[in-house]
C-alpha cells in the first residue's frame, strides 16, 4: 500500500453537485492569508457569533425546498443543478467580507447540497432503523445476540431523530420515512443481511464525508460514519466476516451505488 | 501572542523524541486550543504554520504520531502469549496501522511536509487482559481524534483518505470491545476529542 492517493475522489464526485465547496475552500484560504484568523472557517464564526449563525440559518432557509422534495428518489436529484436561483439570501455572507451575489449563490448551494446529503443519510437510517425493528419483531433471535441487534436498532432510530432535527434547524424538510420489505425468514440469512446494510451504511457516510461543506453538520456525520463501522465490525464478526474487509483502507460508495443496492428493500 | 507555557503547563511535560519544529508549533497551537476551544485552532494552525506548509500537514502528523503509537502497541504485543485468535487479531490490526503510517508519511512528504520521526513508546504489557485493555483505550482514542480533527481538514481529498481510516479504527475499536466483553458501539454518536485531549490520553506512552 502506498500513498493516500485521491483514489478516494471517486467517492466524493457526483455529477450535478457545483464547485462550490473549492469555491469556499479558496475564499477561506485567502482570508487566513490575509491574517485575519477571525474570518476563518464558517464554523469559527458560527461558534462565536450568534448574529451570524442566525443569518446563516436564515439564508440557508431560503433556498432549500426544492431539495427536500427529492425524498428517497435523492439520485434524481444528482442534476438537480440550478444555478442556486431557488431564491434570494435573505442576508449577506457569514463573513461579511465577500458580499455579492458570486458568494450568496455559491453558499446557497453549499447549504442545498448539505441538505441532500442530510436526507439521503435520514433515508438510510429510517431502513435501518425499520430493519432492526422487524428484525426484533421476528423473533429470530435471543439473548445476546437480540440484546445487540437491539441496541444497533435504538443507535440509527436517535440517528433518525438527530438528522431529522438538524434538517429542520436548518430550514430543510426531512425526508419521509419509506415503506420497507426484508427477507427475515432465517436468522443466518438475516444476520448477513445486517451485517451488509451496516457496511454499506458505513460506506455511505464515508463517501459523503468529503462532500459535506458545514463542518458542524460534517462532524455530526462523522460521529455516526464510526457508530456505523463500529456495528458492521461486530456484526461482521457475528457472521464470520473480517473487521475490515477491505484491509487497512474503507471504501467509500457512492449516493448512486448506495441508493441501488438498498432499493429491493423499499416497498413500492 | 499567548504564552504557551502558560496556558497549558501539563504540555510542557510531553518529550517527544525526534519532534521536528511543525510539530513543536502544532503543539503550542494545540495549547492555545486548550484555553480558547477547538473553534480557535484551526485558524491559529493554519496561521503559524504557513512556513511549514499548511494546517493539513499538521494534522497529518498528528494522526501519524497516533498510528506510530498504535502500530508499535500491536509489534509489541506480539511478545505476549495470546490466544491464537487475539494474536491473529493483533498481527492483522498491527499490519493495519502500519499502512496507515506509511501512508500517512507518503502523504506528508508528497504535499512537501516533512513526516514526524517515530517517538519512542512503552506500554503497560503484561499479558492478555492488559493488551485488551490497552487496545481499546488506543482504538477509541483514535477514533476520537480523527473524528475531532476531520472538520479541520482543509482538502476534501485528505479528508476522504483520514475517513476511510478512522472507519477502520472504529473496526477495530469494536473488534476489541467484542472481545472485552464491552459494548461494541458503546454511544449512536462516538465522541470527537480535542487534540490536547488526545494527547492527554497518549502521553503515558511517550517515552520521555
Amino acid at each position: 500500500m502506498g500513498r493516500i492517493t485521491p483514489v478516494h475522489n471517486a467517492g466524493v464526485t457526483f455529477p450535478g453537485v457545483p464547485s462550490a465547496r473549492a469555491a469556499a475552500r479558496q475564499k477561506e484560504e485567502a482570508m487566513t492569508e490575509s491574517g485575519e484568523p477571525q474570518a476563518g472557517p464558517a464554523l469559527d464564526e458560527l461558534a462565536r457569533d450568534p448574529a451570524s449563525r442566525k443569518r446563516f440559518l436564515k439564508m440557508m432557509g431560503g433556498g432549500v425546498a426544492a431539495t427536500s422534495a427529492c425524498g428517497i428518489l435523492l439520485a434524481a436529484c444528482g442534476g438537480d443543478d440550478d444555478g442556486g436561483t431557488t431564491g434570494q439570501a435573505g442576508g449577506s455572507t457569514s463573513t461579511g467580507s465577500m458580499s455579492g451575489d458570486d458568494t450568496t449563490t455559491m453558499e446557497m448551494e453549499a447549504a442545498e447540497g448539505d441538505l441532500e446529503i442530510l436526507n439521503y443519510a435520514l433515508t438510510l437510517e429510517y431502513l435501518e432503523a425499520d430493519f432492526y425493528r422487524k428484525v426484533a419483531d421476528a423473533g429470530l433471535f435471543k439473548g445476546a445476540q437480540l440484546s445487540l441487534l437491539s441496541t444497533f436498532g435504538e443507535h440509527e432510530q436517535q440517528h433518525v431523530e438527530t438528522l431529522t432535527g438538524t434538517i429542520e434547524s436548518l430550514g430543510g424538510t426531512p425526508a419521509t420515512a419509506p415503506e420497507t420489505t426484508f427477507p427475515l425468514d432465517d436468522a443466518k440469512a438475516v444476520a448477513e443481511l445486517a451485517a451488509t446494510v451496516e457496511n454499506l451504511g458505513a460506506a455511505a457516510y464515508l463517501g459523503q464525508a468529503g462532500r459535506i461543506q458545514s463542518p458542524e453538520i460534517l462532524a455530526a456525520a462523522l460521529s455516526i460514519h464510526t457508530v456505523e463501522a463500529r456495528h458492521a465490525s461486530a456484526l461482521n464478526a457475528l457472521v464470520g466476516a473480517p473487521y475490515t474487509p477491505e484491509g487497512a483502507f474503507a471504501a467509500p460508495a457512492t449516493m448512486e451505488d448506495v441508493l441501488a443496492k438498498v432499493k429491493p428493500f423499499i416497498a413500492a | 501572542m499567548i504564552d504557551v507555557k502558560h496556558a497549558a503547563p501539563d504540555l510542557a511535560a510531553i518529550q517527544i523524541e525526534g519532534m521536528s519544529r511543525s510539530a513543536f508549533m502544532m503543539r503550542s497551537a494545540l495549547a492555545v486550543g486548550a484555553v480558547y476551544g477547538t473553534t480557535m485552532v484551526s485558524p491559529f494552525v493554519r496561521q503559524a504554520l504557513a512556513q511549514s506548509g499548511g494546517g493539513d500537514i499538521e494534522i497529518l502528523n498528528f494522526a501519524l504520531t497516533l498510528e506510530y503509537l498504535e502500530a508499535d502497541f500491536y509489534e509489541k504485543s506480539m511478545r505476549l502469549s495470546l490466544d491464537s485468535e487475539l494474536l491473529d487479531i493483533a498481527t492483522e490490526f498491527g499490519s493495519n496501522e502500519a499502512e496507515h503510517v506509511e501512508a500517512l508519511a507518503g502523504t506528508i512528504t508528497d504535499l512537501g511536509g516533512t513526516p514526524v520521526e517515530k517517538p519512542t513508546f512503552m506500554f503497560p504489557l503484561k499479558n492478555q487482559a492488559s493488551f485488551l485493555k490497552l487496545a481499546q483505550t488506543l482504538e477509541d482514542t483514535g477514533v476520537g481524534a480523527y473524528n475531532g480533527a476531520g472538520p479541520m481538514i482543509e482538502s476534501k481529498e485528505i479528508l476522504a483518505a483520514a475517513g476511510s481510516i478512522v472507519q477502520i479504527e472504529a473496526r477495530h475499536a469494536a473488534a476489541i470491545r467484542l472481545k472485552n466483553k464491552a459494548e461494541p458501539a458503546p454511544a449512536a454518536f462516538d465522541e470527537a476529542l480535542e487534540m490536547q485531549a488526545v494527547l492527554d490520553a497518549v502521553k503515558p506512552f511517550i517515552k520521555a
